[in-house]
């Protein structure tokens, strides 16, 4: 079964269509990564896929459950609030500016939402948290507070929050643009290692090295509609011309 | 009234100590989560709660404290005939503060919670939490440690405006202050009454202090 649908998702901003058409399915343990110029939506679609923006028309499913469809009158209409809380807890997204919470420890960070959200034991989510940090790499920071961390480890508490969550999809919205080369390299390494977890993962990034290396599937995205999609192989070495024009400035890190 | 000893003064004054100390407390008790309330309806979706809270908030802030302590204290005669006897004072006092308190009190919450970057709020959702959690867990804390020295402000002016209560001849410090000044025609009453004022607001700014050091935990 498919882990999420997208069917048909149009979005606008004022008068802007930033999202035209989008069609896009996720397989269980698929890594998709999106690529495309700024400006082309993808934050846009990821943003509208975990239903912090609500799209205009088109549909959202997961697991075969409908979270957002169109209606007759042409509004799209959202699942009541207990589907959602449902459907949400399927999938996770690690954001660019990481957006931790400033006043908790990195252990707290992690574990305050299994325990407050999911109601699972308190001895659980910490031992399962010092596993995460530990495959991390952070297993001496549990005690630290974001401030006193560096980006590259902020971004990795970040992605053990949303791993201690045990979510079926992780999204990444450019996890690595607020980031140096170096502290970039530290969490591509982090994203590569969950490659066996079998988490499917919705990766929106620049690094297009690391999109070639990790993926499965590559979609390239430009003007709000997916130019067009298909395994690294392929998309890299497409003679479309608008793809070849993007890629062609990646050229040099290839 | 005869001469009176310096002890008879200060034990005039001290119970008058008292009753500033009573209205400074169940002010701050009362308008504090007050505040809060009034703030999310000023923050409200619904038009017509929002205009009325801020019309509140604009008469609140618009017109002396003095004048709202006179019109919660006499309203109810004037308007509705209500004989409330002199034991309404004090409750007129608390009301009026509190109702002005939680006006001023609302617009640092807003400008507090209003400053919270969007992405805490999101977080928080993709993990999950509620709206409730989110708000009590996520934002309020954060929100509490960028208005503390705005509170602070508030709190410091609040111990000055108890002597307001004279007003409506409440025997906090104040008053007894100036009755006894002009009665004894001594100046001690007043020297006395500066000295508390000082000294409580000195007390107020070491506990407001103790409570910014304490959450800088985090930044």
């Amino acid at each position: 079964m498919k882990l999420l649908e997208l069917n048909h998702v149009e979005k606008s901003f004022d008068d802007l269509k930033v999202l035209r058409d989008i069609s896009l399915d996720v397989a269980e343990g698929e890594i998709v990564s999106i690529i495309g110029p700024s400006g082309s939506g993808k934050s846009t679609l990821l943003r509208c896929a975990t239903m912090l923006e609500t799209m205009d028309s088109g549909e959202i499913v997961y697991l075969g459950k409908k979270a957002a469809w169109t209606g007759n009158d042409g509004k799209v209409i959202y699942a009541g609030k207990r589907e959602l809380k449902e459907i949400r807890s399927q999938y996770g997204l690690v954001f660019q500016n990481f957006n931790l919470f400033p006043h908790y420890s990195v252990i707290k960070n992690i574990t305050d939402a299994p325990i407050h959200v999911q109601k699972r034991g308190r001895d659980e989510a910490y031992a399962e948290a010092r596993e995460l940090l530990r495959k991390m790499g952070l297993e001496d920071k549990e005690d630290a507070y974001p401030y006193q961390l560096s980006g590259g480890q902020c971004q990795r508490v970040a992605i053990a929050r949303a791993l201690a969550l045990n979510p079926k999809i992780l999204f990444f919205d450019e996890p690595t643009s607020a980031l140096d080369p170096e502290l970039t390299g530290e969490v591509l390494k982090v994203i590569r290692s969950l490659a066996d977890l079998d988490i499917a993962m919705v990766i929106v990034t620049h690094e297009m090295a690391f999109a070639r290396d990790i993926s499965h599937r590559v979609v390239f995205m430009a003007d709000g509609i997916i130019v067009e999609e298909g395994t690294p192989d392929q998309v890299f070495a497409s003679d479309n011309e608008r793809t070849q024009s993007f890629l062609g400035r990646y050229g040099s890190v290839l | 009234m005869g001469k009176m000893t310096i002890e008879q003064m200060v034990t005039q004054l001290a119970g008058g100590m008292g009753i500033s100390i009573q209205i400074f407390v169940v002010t701050l008790v009362f308008s504090l989560p007050l505040g809060l309330i009034v703030a999310f309806g000023r923050m409200s979706k619904n038009r017509l709660l929002q205009t009325i809270v801020k019309f509140y908030i604009s008469v609140m802030r618009g017109t002396p404290l003095m004048l709202q302590l006179m019109v919660v204290y006499f309203g109810p005669y004037y308007l509705f005939g209500l004989k409330l006897g002199s034991g309404y004072r004090l409750w007129a006092t608390f009301i009026g503060f509190v109702i002005n308190y939680a006006a001023y009190f609302a617009e640092i919450y807003r400008s507090g919670i209003q400053s919270m970057p969007v992405g805490q709020y999101e977080a928080a959702q993709i993990l999950g939490y509620g709206r409730c959690q989110t708000f009590f867990k996520i934002i309020l804390p954060q929100v509490i440690k960028r208005i503390l020295p705005s509170i602070t402000n508030e709190v410091i002016t609040l111990v000055k405006d108890t002597s307001l209560a004279f007003t409506l001849s409440v025997a906090e410090m104040f008053s007894i202050a100036k009755a006894l000044a002009a009665s004894q025609t001594n100046m001690m009453p007043f020297v006395a009454a500066g000295v508390f004022y000082y000294v409580f607001n000195l007390l107020v700014a070491v506990v407001m202090e103790w409570i910014e050091k304490k959450l800088n935990y985090y930044r």
